[in-house]
């Protein structure tokens, strides 16, 4: 095992990632403008800006779970228990001791167990909760005559905003974790470069050299 | 696969250009400022066939209105017969749902409360001659006023039925003569002057009942009425409440409140006059997420909402309370009245009137905001109410978000203290013009009014008057706004806006369920807190281990 420089971020994945943390900035700035937590932009506009965000969002989303789905990279997703003490353990206990990262990124999981399990969550539970209830409410004009329309409209606000509040809480973790471990650079560069630190065995080293150098230094 | 996706995009926001350039252009579906000015637009018969002036029939001298009439029934054979099926002539509406019978005929309302015994005076407003009393004859043609709806010289006037006594009859005197013959020979499709004769003074003066018909419509900005303008589209009152054979379209007993048509093909729909059925049941034109977002609205706001953000505009102030407790005060024996408020345009009006009471005005008024089903629901002459329970609703009417026939709707709310029958928990017919002694513009004596206005009536009668506080409801529904002037979003989404304590709908901006927000703030907070203080920790730790 050898820890090599690699990329592990295809050019999709830090397009998809840096357009989505754009597109999820101005959906909460607009969609909490809209629950008057803030007058900053006028309602009109930030109806426009919530609307086309959401929906340009949505497209990304469903580039995305295609690029998952055909490049096999939905396995990095996949919670597991194991490792996941050692994980937690760090950042509550070893992190205040100077510990290093329990976690080393392999090629076929670049993502440790804490991570998998969050994103899996954001992407299995609350991004579906709160685009199902966005689009609702912006299909309303569809089933606004029916009885008790606007009884549900009311619930899936509810759930909406909640959803929101759920990932603003995971934004500001996702930033905090980028100072944590190694430095807050080194945590942000393989999302532009692609580039990041990961342990291979020979046979992963082997196959990088010989059938994608350029994806390995 | 570049070149053709860059030849693309531009070619796509070329269109977009092109496309904003063109409906900023058109003001789609508002039409702009024009510098002159047409003559009012009517319904669909617009653009007569006749001149009236070359009919013998109208070439002489008329003695009467009713002789102009006799000359008009001549050529227009069926006329007579369609007419008295109206309710300009009837005075009376029967409620197919409730089978209350409404109409001025029998209402009792809050300003001079009823036209039933009082009609010498009241009848001015009635489409016929003469009616004064329960003797008038509903089935004579010649009784037919044609020409307060279709003259054209703007020199027709109507005096009382019956003199009245000496201390009202007064302000009928010294009226200009009328020539009939010229105004027989004028008459044409009605102008708003028409229908404002008696529909903006409704309540005893201009614009004092509704708040959304007043003078100020003869001849108005397009800033004022944006269908109406002068120097806009001039529209004539009957360009929407259209008629067929004498009966308009448009109903303030049983309103339209929700369109589920809209515009119909050509020949069809001749019985509204929604806001649908020109401008269909997607009115703003989708060239943006804003816009498709306002036509989502159609369904729970009436287009009054949002495009008439006030009220009794245009410089002609509307009343809002009237006491008639304070009525009947005398000075040396004699009635007067008092002037104490200047409208917009600089005209003076009464604020007090020994005949009527005190009055309230104001101009420029955000209407009340109301689920409304377009049925209104009155208090009449029958109702028995319960006196403890004010104020008693003359008229109200019913909603509610779930039914499917309701939408928001603006309204003016009336507010009067007014006599009524203490004992029996009944509003009363008060006898107010008449020759008689017993009539109120006269003796102000309220109790021996109401006694001999119910007597007339044949309607049972305690004794014991008093006041009590009632209010009333009318629908807004003219003086449109252009649509720059309509409501903006942040009018209704946000705290304390304009539907505050509406319910039956969820509002963002307005609406958020408090325990949510207190939770997801503490989970926001928390997070922040529990960021800093690990961060604290790694830092003090860090200093320690650097010690050690």
């Amino acid at each position: 095992m050898t820890i090599r420089r690699v990329k592990i971020f295809s050019l999709f994945e830090r397009f998809w990632h840096w357009s989505q943390m754009l597109l999820i900035m101005i959906l909460l700035f607009s969609g909490f403008g809209l629950h008057g937590f803030h007058h900053l932009i006028g309602f009109e506009t930030a109806v426009t800006l919530h609307t086309l965000a959401a929906l340009l969002l949505l497209l990304l989303w469903a580039f995305s779970v295609f690029w998952l789905f055909t490049t096999k990279t939905w396995r990095h997703f996949i919670p597991t228990l194991s490792g996941m003490w050692q994980v937690l353990r760090f950042y509550s206990y070893g992190i205040f001791k100077g510990e290093h990262h329990p976690y080393r990124k392999a090629y076929w999981r670049k993502h440790n167990p804490l991570q998998a399990l969050a994103y899996l969550m954001l992407k299995i539970l609350l991004f579906p909760l709160i685009w199902i209830t966005g689009l609702a409410y912006l299909g309303y004009f569809l089933w606004r005559d029916l009885p008790q329309a606007s009884d549900w409209l009311t619930g899936f606000a509810y759930v909406h905003t909640g959803a929101a509040y759920a990932i603003l809480v995971f934004v500001l973790v996702h930033v905090y974790m980028l100072t944590t471990g190694h430095s807050f650079r080194e945590h942000l560069m393989p999302m532009i470069n692609g580039f990041d630190d990961v342990d291979l065995t020979p046979e992963e080293e082997a196959y990088l050299l010989k059938d994608e150098p350029e994806n390995i230094r | 696969m570049r070149p053709f996706f860059g030849r693309a995009l531009v070619a796509l926001l070329v269109g977009l250009l092109i496309a904003a350039d063109a409906l900023a252009q058109s003001q789609w579906p508002t039409p702009p400022a024009t510098p002159t000015p047409s003559e009012q637009i009517s319904g669909p018969l617009t653009g007569g066939t006749a001149d009236h002036t070359k009919f013998e029939i109208l070439q002489r001298a008329f003695a009467t209105g009713s002789d102009v009439t006799q000359a008009c029934l001549s050529c227009h054979t069926e006329t007579g017969r369609h007419f008295m099926r109206n309710i300009h002539w009837t005075w009376e509406y029967k409620n197919p749902a409730t089978g209350q019978l409404l109409g001025k005929k029998h209402l009792v309302n809050n300003f001079c409360t009823n036209a039933r015994g009082n009609e010498g005076m009241c009848a001015q407003c009635h489409a016929g001659y003469g009616w004064k009393d329960e003797n008038f004859d509903f089935s004579d043609e010649t009784k037919i006023d044609c020409l307060v709806c279709h003259d054209r010289t703007g020199t027709y006037y109507k005096m009382p039925n019956s003199a009245g006594s000496p201390a009202c009859s007064v302000m009928f005197e010294g009226k200009p003569e009328m020539n009939l013959s010229r105004i027989a020979q004028s008459v044409g499709l009605p102008e708003r002057a028409n229908c404002g004769t008696c529909h903006f003074n409704g309540g005893g003066g201009d614009n004092v009942k509704h708040g959304d018909l007043s003078s100020a419509l003869k001849n108005p900005p397009r800033t004022l009425d944006v269908h109406m303008g002068v120097d806009g589209l001039n529209f004539a009152c009957t360009a929407c409440h259209i008629t067929n054979r004498h009966l308009w379209a448009g109903s303030r007993y049983q309103v339209a409140a929700k369109d589920l048509e809209g515009t119909g093909r050509p020949g069809q729909r001749r019985d509204v006059a929604t806001c649908e059925s020109c401008h269909g049941l997607s009115p703003h034109r989708v060239d943006s997420i804003a816009s498709f977002k306002r036509n989502d609205h159609v369904s729970s706001l009436a287009c009054q909402t949002c495009h008439i953000p006030e009220y009794a505009r245009g410089g002609v102030a509307t009343m809002t309370h009237w006491d008639w407790r304070t009525a009947g005060k005398t000075r040396d024996g004699v009635g007067y009245h008092e002037h104490g408020y200047i409208q917009g345009n600089g005209e003076h009006r009464y604020t007090y009137k020994s005949i009527k009471g005190t009055f309230t005005y104001d101009e420029n008024l955000v209407p009340v905001y109301r689920w409304f089903d377009g049925q209104m629901q009155y208090t009449t002459i029958d109702t028995k109410f319960d006196i403890d329970r004010q104020p008693i609703a003359i008229n109200d009417f019913s909603g509610h978000r779930e039914d499917g026939r309701s939408r928001i709707w603006p309204f003016k709310r009336m507010h009067t203290w007014m006599p009524a029958d203490m004992g029996n928990g009944t509003l009363v017919y008060t006898h107010l013009w008449g020759e008689d002694d017993d009539s109120y513009w006269g003796n102000y004596d309220m109790g021996r009014a109401i006694a001999a206005g119910m007597k007339k009536a044949g309607l049972p009668y305690s004794g014991q008057y008093g006041f009590v506080e009632t209010v009333s409801y009318w629908p807004i529904t003219h003086m449109v706004a252009p649509k720059e002037d309509a409501l903006g979003c942040e009018s209704c989404h946000a705290r304390g806006g304009r539907l505050e304590g509406l319910d039956g709908l969820y509002i963002p901006g307005r609406d958020h369920n408090r325990w949510l927000d207190l939770i997801g703030l503490i989970a926001v907070l928390g997070t922040l807190a529990g960021i800093l203080g690990h961060a604290l920790i790694r830092i003090v730790s860090s200093f320690r281990g650097q010690h050690s």
